[in-house]
């Protein structure tokens, strides 16, 4: 557990939400290109399809396939503006612990780069188990996270490494001083928690979910899952 | 917020989401405008089946639009009512609520809609 002495939502609220609601519009113009296994997921869906993109930011996922209808949702409304502009799509603003969606309604999710926000693993689980409850029986949603195992990438994480860790965002400006001594740097610290090889998955099993495929992409690892079915 | 959501949408609050009477959300006071969006046939027939019906008759009345059929015409009905199409296009994908409340009827908490986005977060008491 990151935070001892802080709630985790009031943690989460200082160290994820804040940040991003401050950095909205410079995160936005900088995550624009998709993923591609995000990106051939969203196009195998067939038309008419009905989603959910969990934590969805600036919406770049609702621009893929405009043939099936996406509600998206994120907690940062400075982000939500920017993702309310992909047609035909909606975007709302929502916690994704209390999302307003009817269960068992959808027929696909995705929650990219959102699960790994949440400081305790019961919070982590609970993200997971509320996405899952959104999907029609046989419905798919695919989840990413960041990756403890990252060892080539500019951060340099790997195996052993602290899996709670405090990410800087540097946002930059040419025009306004940001900083009281006249600087144009702002650095912010976001929360994360690297999950380790084979960690999404307990998760989706152990809040009762059915992995479909796993895999690993771009230091991050990514699975689609399932409701597992009632017998 | 477009129409069509709405028939996804119920209440934030757990307690709420076991209760028939949370869904619809019930507008107020709202604003309404229309967006211009190219016609997509294929979204529409497609998204028609998963659409609670009832739920969409509930919305449309409450909004004061003119009185849908009691039943959803079929993909077949459809395909050959181009009138029907184009309603269907306008009230789901075209009208979008801009300003205004969407009210909770088990629990009654309001959710304010401005400049087109709805806010669901819940004020501390009912997380």
């Amino acid at each position: 557990m990151a935070a001892e002495q802080l709630a985790p939502e009031k943690y989460e609220e200082q160290h994820v939400h804040e940040v991003y609601e401050q950095i909205a519009s410079h995160f936005s113009s900088t995550r624009y290109k998709p993923w591609p296994i995000v990106e051939s997921f969203l196009h195998s869906l067939s038309p008419g399809s009905v989603g959910l993109d969990v934590g969805c930011g600036n919406g770049k996922y609702l621009a893929v396939n405009q043939d099936v209808f996406i509600i998206g949702s994120d907690r940062s409304s400075n982000l939500v503006k920017i993702a309310a502009k992909h047609e035909p799509h909606t975007a709302i603003v929502a916690d994704t612990l209390a999302l307003p969606h009817q269960t068992g309604r959808f027929d696909f999710a995705i929650s990219i780069a959102v699960v790994h926000h949440f400081s305790t693993p019961e919070r982590r689980r609970e993200a997971v188990k509320a996405i899952l409850g959104f999907l029609k029986e046989g419905g798919n949603a695919l989840v990413y996270v960041w990756a403890l195992e990252q060892k080539n990438s500019r951060r340099g994480w790997d195996e052993g490494h602290e899996q709670d860790v405090m990410v800087p965002w540097v946002m930059k400006s040419g025009k306004k001083n940001l900083n009281e001594d006249g600087s144009t740097e702002k650095t912010f610290q976001r929360y994360y928690h690297l999950y380790r090889s084979g960690e999404l998955e307990d998760d989706i099993v152990g809040v009762g979910g059915k992995v479909v495929e796993s895999g690993y992409e771009k230091d991050n690892w990514w699975a689609i899952c399932q409701r597992r079915l009632q017998s | 917020m477009k129409l069509l959501t709405l028939n996804f949408l119920t209440c934030a609050v757990k307690a709420c989401k076991s209760s028939s009477a949370s869904f619809p959300l019930h507008p107020k006071d709202c604003e309404l405008v229309s967006d211009t969006i190219a016609p997509n046939p294929q979204l529409v027939y497609n998204v028609l089946p998963r659409i609670d019906w009832n739920a969409l008759v509930t919305t449309a009345s409450e909004l004061g639009f003119p009185t849908l059929p009691a039943t959803a015409p079929t993909k077949e009905e459809l395909e050959n009512d181009e009138k029907m199409m184009k309603e269907l296009h306008t009230l789901l994908l075209e009208t979008s609520v801009s300003e205004g409340i969407l009210v909770c009827g088990n629990c009654g908490h309001e959710y304010r809609v401005k400049e087109g986005i709805a806010n669901f977060l819940l004020p501390n008491h009912l997380v």
